[in-house]
């Protein structure tokens, strides 16, 4: 006989053992069923990194592939044509595939540049006004419509810059080709922005009120505080909006591989057209022969973004814990 | 107050401030350009016909089509298991849990993976492995499953959009109060019961609230079905699970990027663009909407 007592003596719920036994039963079911459910996201992760690993894994472990497709013929500068220097030249299908990934990562790191010096400092700026100064009727409107903004998917923002910005930007800046990097920049700085605004703005509002109202009754203008009491408290938080607009701009596809012309060249020019890592696998996937070299190559890009964007991932949630730390320790009553 | 460091201040604030006006600014630029490029062809026709003459005609329902059956089976396949891992992280795990520890920072890296390396996921593991497994297994190796096709396209959709969910139901548990827990378990139910007549009754709206966003997010993706089952024309609607389908995204990306005569097809395609954004944000409002509502209730609750 199970019987469960509460704290007045006169309150006595009993099961019956055979009943309550079944409950047990049911309930250990239950929570290992979740528990087991509740694994989805680990295998997730991990089933994303061994089959895309998979396929790649070839380059490095058949001799025939391996050969073809080095690391050496990959970063390393390769002779082309006999007498000539050695140059980068990403050009997967031909009679010989040239396959330096240099050429990807200088677009990528082009077009993700432009992106990051448009989106930090308008993001960040934003949520300091809205997060220190906007009036909090504003501050309830602003935060969703920008939010919205972050909603509007990558291809529609692509077409946005292919379509529209790319004629104007062209018309002002003077750019030789009408898609190029700085347009993919752009494009990408539109989604990355809310990106930026919104972790910026929750680490703004993370910041206790008390460094406020101790930075104000010290005499300092609000602007003072804001720049130099809430935006230091709330660094590490900001860098984590930094981080994870940068993960994301190296990741996205569409924006990129509509807007940035797509030439994989090696030249420093922001107004050159640019091709980058993502952008090669979403252009080059549909057409190749499943299980040959270059299939493998792309799925080895996808790799390098998987790892590079798992990296950045874990310092920004790194950096938010160290300013929920810094924040929660200060020990303010609520 | 010095009148110099007054007038510094407003100024720098006046700087904070157009940042917050220039992205505005972009978003309404973005919404005024698709409105009135896109409502001019913009009509019941257009979203219940088929495309007509190379694209130049006719409408976009098969995109339509093709985006709502993928996003119903991204969801049908996304809820359970992300409502599931979010009550094991917000009720069955215990406190200090090194193995919930690691399931949240799988969830956070998941939501951090590119869109397009769910692309060869989708390809890599689900068309080739699993589907390409299914055929030897049960089709003698005749190629059925192992091809790009909805449902292929609906289950990596379903994996990125499981972080969104996660989250969006792990907010809505935190916020059913401790004390109806307690009243339930108090009155001799068990967990399970408490869970399932009290703690996901109130979070109702907030686990809604995770579905909406994930099928808003989902139904914009382009990059993860690409090669995983998206098509560009298909005369026809797709027949069954491993059918290819139309989609407005990829619609979009192929109009403006692959379209013999670009200006004839413009018209067209800012309508579509159009449609996509009224899409998302109608589900994007509506997410908004339900959490104001819930927050809203939940303030009154508390006087």
């Amino acid at each position: 006989m199970v019987s469960y007592t509460g704290l007045s003596p006169a309150v006595t719920i009993t099961v019956e053992p055979a009943r309550a036994r079944k409950r047990q039963r049911r309930e250990k079911l239950v929570s290992a069923l979740v528990t087991l459910v509740g694994l989805s996201g680990i295998a997730a992760v991990v089933l994303i990194f061994v089959f895309v690993g998979k396929e790649a894994l070839p380059l490095f472990t058949d001799a025939a592939t391996h050969a073809e497709a080095g690391l050496d013929k990959m970063f390393w500068p390769q002779i082309v044509r006999a007498g000539k220097p050695a140059v980068f030249m990403w050009q997967p299908v031909s009679t010989v595939p040239k396959i330096s990934m240099v050429p990807l990562f200088l677009g990528t790191l082009k077009i993700t540049a432009v992106a990051m010096l448009l989106a930090v400092p308008f993001g960040v700026a934003a949520a300091v006004w809205v997060s220190e100064f906007a009036p909090r009727r504003l501050q309830e409107i602003i935060k969703p419509v920008i939010e919205l903004l972050a909603g509007i998917p990558s291809v529609v923002l692509g077409f946005f810059a292919l379509v529209v910005l790319a004629t104007t930007l062209q018309d002002t800046l003077g750019f030789t080709y009408r898609l190029n990097a700085f347009l993919a920049g752009v494009g990408l700085a539109l989604a990355i922005t809310p990106v930026i605004f919104t972790v910026t703005e929750d680490a703004l509002a993370a910041v206790p009120r008390s460094y406020r109202e101790g930075s104000l009754a010290l005499g300092a203008t609000r602007l003072e505080t804001a720049l130099r009491v809430v935006l230091p408290a709330a660094a590490p938080g900001v860098l984590a909006a930094v981080v994870l607009g940068l993960g994301r701009a190296i990741g996205e596809t569409m924006i990129v591989l509509m807007a940035s012309g797509n030439a994989a060249l090696v030249s420093p020019g922001i107004g050159d057209s640019a091709r980058s890592l993502s952008a090669t696998i979403a252009a080059e996937m549909g057409e190749v022969v499943v299980g040959s070299t270059h299939y493998r190559l792309l799925f080895f890009i996808g790799v390098e973004l998987f790892l590079v964007t798992f990296v950045l991932n874990s310092v920004a949630s790194a950096w938010v814990r160290r300013l929920m730390r810094r924040v929660s320790g200060a020990g303010v009553p609520q | 107050m010095k009148r110099s460091r007054r007038v510094r201040d407003h100024l720098l604030v006046g700087l904070t401030a157009m940042a917050v006006v220039v992205i505005l600014g972009m978003l309404a630029l973005i919404l005024f350009d698709v409105v009135r490029g896109g409502l001019g062809r913009l009509s019941w026709r257009f979203l219940t016909a088929a495309p007509e003459q190379g694209m130049t005609e006719g409408g976009i329902f098969p995109a339509i089509y093709g985006t709502a059956i993928m996003t119903l089976l991204m969801t049908v396949a996304v809820m359970p298991v992300g409502v599931t891992t979010a009550v094991y992280l917000h009720e069955y795990a215990p406190p200090g849990s090194k193995l919930a520890a690691l399931v949240r920072i799988a969830v956070n890296n998941l939501a951090g993976v590119p869109s397009i390396v769910f692309g060869l996921f989708g390809l890599g593991f689900l068309v080739q492995f699993v589907g390409g497994g299914m055929d030897r297994l049960f089709n003698g190796g005749e190629l059925r499953w192992g091809q790009p096709a909805l449902i292929w396209a609906s289950l990596t959709l379903a994996v990125l959009t499981l972080p969104v969910v996660i989250v969006s139901t792990e907010e809505a548990l935190r916020a059913v109060p401790k004390d109806h827990r307690m009243a339930s378990l108090a009155l001799g139910a068990t967990k399970s019961q408490t869970l399932w007549r009290v703690v996901l009754p109130g979070a109702l709206p907030g686990i809604l609230t995770g579905a909406v966003l994930a099928v808003s997010r989902g139904a914009g993706e382009v990059a993860p079905i690409l090669f995983t089952g998206a098509a560009y024309y298909l005369p026809d609607l797709p027949h069954g699970l491993s059918g290819q389908f139309m989609h407005l995204g990829y619609h979009i990306y192929v109009l403006a990027t692959q379209s013999p005569d670009v200006d004839a097809t413009l018209p067209l395609l800012y309508s579509t663009v159009l449609v996509l954004l009224m899409l998302t944000f109608t589900l994007n409002l509506t997410a908004v909407a339900i959490r104001a509502r819930t927050r809203r209730r939940a303030g009154a609750a508390a006087h």
